[in-house]
């Protein structure tokens, strides 16, 4: 013991840490413009001229689908944390730990219940900041209680994906969401409600290999990548260079994988005509918007 | 046993005269090889006895490898699941199936011999099988993509578990892949539209679905065919979300931390069992189901018979809802 080892480093900094927020500039991934982030959130987190669509948090997202940007938050069940005691660089009860200080959320799918253009809606985000929006025992859980709730009230069920897949951190326990979500998908079909998958990006891996590709009407947003294997597997497995385009919104709707490829402007009132047209609802008595606009039949009459 | 349908062999009896060993059977190699040595020299006229000697080492190799197989890592089990003599799915039709009778095509697209498929008579029944091949020979390999199925592999098996739900035949499938095949022409048919479809299928069966795992449950390219009233596996299987090598790469990137990778997954028979991800698990001759296939196929197929005597007299409901309500299941006791 001396004084070197004694020595105390002092606290100050910690003390007088300041809350400086880090993007008050966003950058645009396509085209590298820098946006004032007050534009972009105004924007629905699509960059303004480029229209190129950034991801979007779970909140905002749901903020952004329901009337008034209020919704009932569906409560998820708990799930047995980290049954395979898994560890590779980092604990993985540490990374849990991690994302969830970053997003404020318990796992990466969030469940709401609320009103579209005035109709009652279900709806669920699953959301990338989370872990890259992993599939895990939790967010399966999550996407089977969305389920549940829209055929407990007889609602049509949307889900926004963004996921690069299972979360390997629960191993063979991750791989059995997909026949467990696929469970869920048959009885909502079986209750014959709409199910609307948006896809947005990316969504990869297990989560399109069940329900994201299960719905009834799948959307995607502009520019997303959609897929099973991820490009760089593809590129290594058959030694080439993908060709442009490939596996992105526009080449699946082209393929026969999604209906339509929807401005994130434009989902809201695109999801709701759906849902009225499948449920068999009349015309809404006042829209938000005066004339409203048909993008996705201008796109399917292309 | 005789095949009776008109499927032809791979690679008839050859790959089971040869013995190759892995690295950790090194101990068992050696004294085998001793034994062969004995062996000669006994034919060679050899005047002292050696008889007794031989019997020795051959009891002691015996000793080795059951411990050996008593006490597999998870990376070693790994490369025993893919162990190129191992019973693969032609085999086990072969020994199991009578009358085989393999259907092609998905009807929409093209035939994927990935995924092998059709009808035949089980223990005297009629029923539905499918699996993944993975080939024996180089050529066979090559014809069966090394056992990674392409979309119309996937529908090809929708299309024939509908079949067998319109009769009510049950169906068996014998899973082993590394995956579901990641490539260009996969993906722009749909690849994960036709994996989440399968899973479906599976769940929409109203006859009885036992799945057998018999080498690698590689990912969504097993689920599609493993959502079934009975998962079983083979002993020294494996069954996992990622390959431990694809964990590696991606969690440590470093694919050379595969064995971490494949001891932290928990891919095991045994520990899936422990998860009840799986419903049992079938015992392997000592040295592994290459050592002697017969006997594991054997094992295979009353495992099989046992199951589906179980799931005897359920109504096409019950079926259907006993398996949805097991998959749910799963993962909520632990």
């Amino acid at each position: 013991m001396n004084w070197i080892s004694d020595v105390v480093r002092p606290k100050i900094k910690t003390l007088f840490k300041r809350e400086v927020p880090e993007n008050l500039w966003i950058k645009c991934p396509e085209t590298g413009q820098m946006v004032f982030h007050k534009d972009v959130e105004a924007n629905l987190f699509v960059i303004p001229g480029s229209e190129y669509h950034l991801r979007m948090a779970a909140k905002a997202r749901l903020a952004s689908f329901f009337d008034g940007g209020t919704w009932e938050e569906i409560a998820l069940p708990e799930v047995p944390v980290d049954p395979l005691k898994f560890r590779d660089e980092k604990r993985y009860v540490d990374r849990l730990r991690d994302a969830r200080a970053k997003t404020g959320a318990q796992d990466a799918v969030q469940v709401g219940v609320g009103t579209v253009e005035g109709s009652t809606v279900t709806a669920a985000v699953q959301d990338f900041e989370f872990m890259g929006g992993s599939l895990g025992m939790a967010a399966g859980e999550a996407i089977i209680t969305g389920m549940e709730t829209a055929i407990a009230r007889r609602t049509p069920f949307v889900l926004f994906v963004s996921s690069g897949g299972a979360r390997m951190q629960e191993g063979i326990l991750s791989l059995m969401q997909m026949p467990r979500t696929t469970v869920a998908v048959r009885r909502l079909k079986e209750a014959r409600l709409p199910y609307i998958v948006v896809l947005t990006n990316p969504t990869t891996g297990g989560v399109t290999a069940s329900y994201a590709m299960l719905g009834d009407v799948h959307i995607a947003e502009p520019g997303a990548l959609i897929g099973f294997a991820g490009p760089r597997v593809i590129e290594q497995t058959i030694r080439e260079k993908l060709p442009e385009g490939f596996q992105r919104s526009e080449y699946l709707r082209e393929h026969g994988m999604v209906d339509m490829v929807v401005h994130r402007r434009d989902l809201k009132a695109t999801i709701a005509r759906l849902c009225r047209l499948l449920m068999k609802q009349g015309k809404p008595v006042a829209v938000d918007r005066p004339a409203q606009q048909q993008p996705a039949l201008d796109a399917a009459a292309e | 046993m005789p095949r009776t349908g008109p499927f032809e062999t791979d690679n008839p009896g050859a790959p089971y005269r040869m013995r190759s060993y892995l690295d950790f059977e090194k101990p068992v190699a050696e004294l085998e090889a001793k034994v062969e040595e004995l062996r000669a020299m006994a034919e060679g006229g050899s005047a002292v006895a050696i008889g007794d000697e031989i019997a020795r080492l051959e009891a002691k190799a015996q000793k080795a490898l059951a411990d050996i197989y008593a006490n597999l890592t998870p990376w070693q089990k790994t490369l025993v699941a893919r162990h190129p003599q191992r019973p693969h799915f032609v085999d086990y039709c072969a020994a199991l199936i009578e009358d085989f009778t393999p259907l092609a095509g998905d009807r929409k697209f093209g035939e994927d011999e990935a995924i092998v498929g059709g009808f035949g008579r089980f223990r005297g029944e009629s029923v539905c099988v499918i699996g993944q091949e993975k080939g024996a020979t180089t050529e066979a390999r090559l014809r069966h993509n090394f056992g990674m199925a392409r979309p119309e592999g996937y529908r090809k098996a929708v299309r024939l578990m509908e079949m067998a739900d319109r009769f009510g035949i049950p169906v068996i499938s014998f899973v082993d892949t590394a995956g579901a095949y990641p490539g260009i022409g996969a993906e722009e048919r749909g690849q994960a539209e036709a994996i989440a479809r399968s899973t479906e299928a599976c769940l929409a069966l109203g006859v009885p679905n036992v799945a057998v795992i018999i080498g690698e449950g590689g990912s969504g390219g097993a689920i599609a065919l493993a959502t079934a009233n009975r998962v079983l596996m083979l002993e020294h299987a494996i069954y996992s979300v990622i390959s431990p090598e694809g964990a590696a790469s991606i969690l440590w990137r470093d694919s050379s931390r595969a064995q971490d990778a494949a001891t932290n997954m928990k891919i095991t028979a045994q520990d899936l069992l422990r998860f009840s991800v799986i419903d049992g698990i079938i015992p392997e001759p000592p040295g592994g189901a290459h050592r002697d296939p017969a006997a594991a196929m054997n094992a295979a197929g009353d495992a099989i018979a046992a199951a589906f005597q179980d799931l005897a007299g359920l109504s096409p409901d019950e079926i259907r809802s006993l398996r949805a309500e097991k998959f749910l299941a799963i993962g909520r006791q632990l």
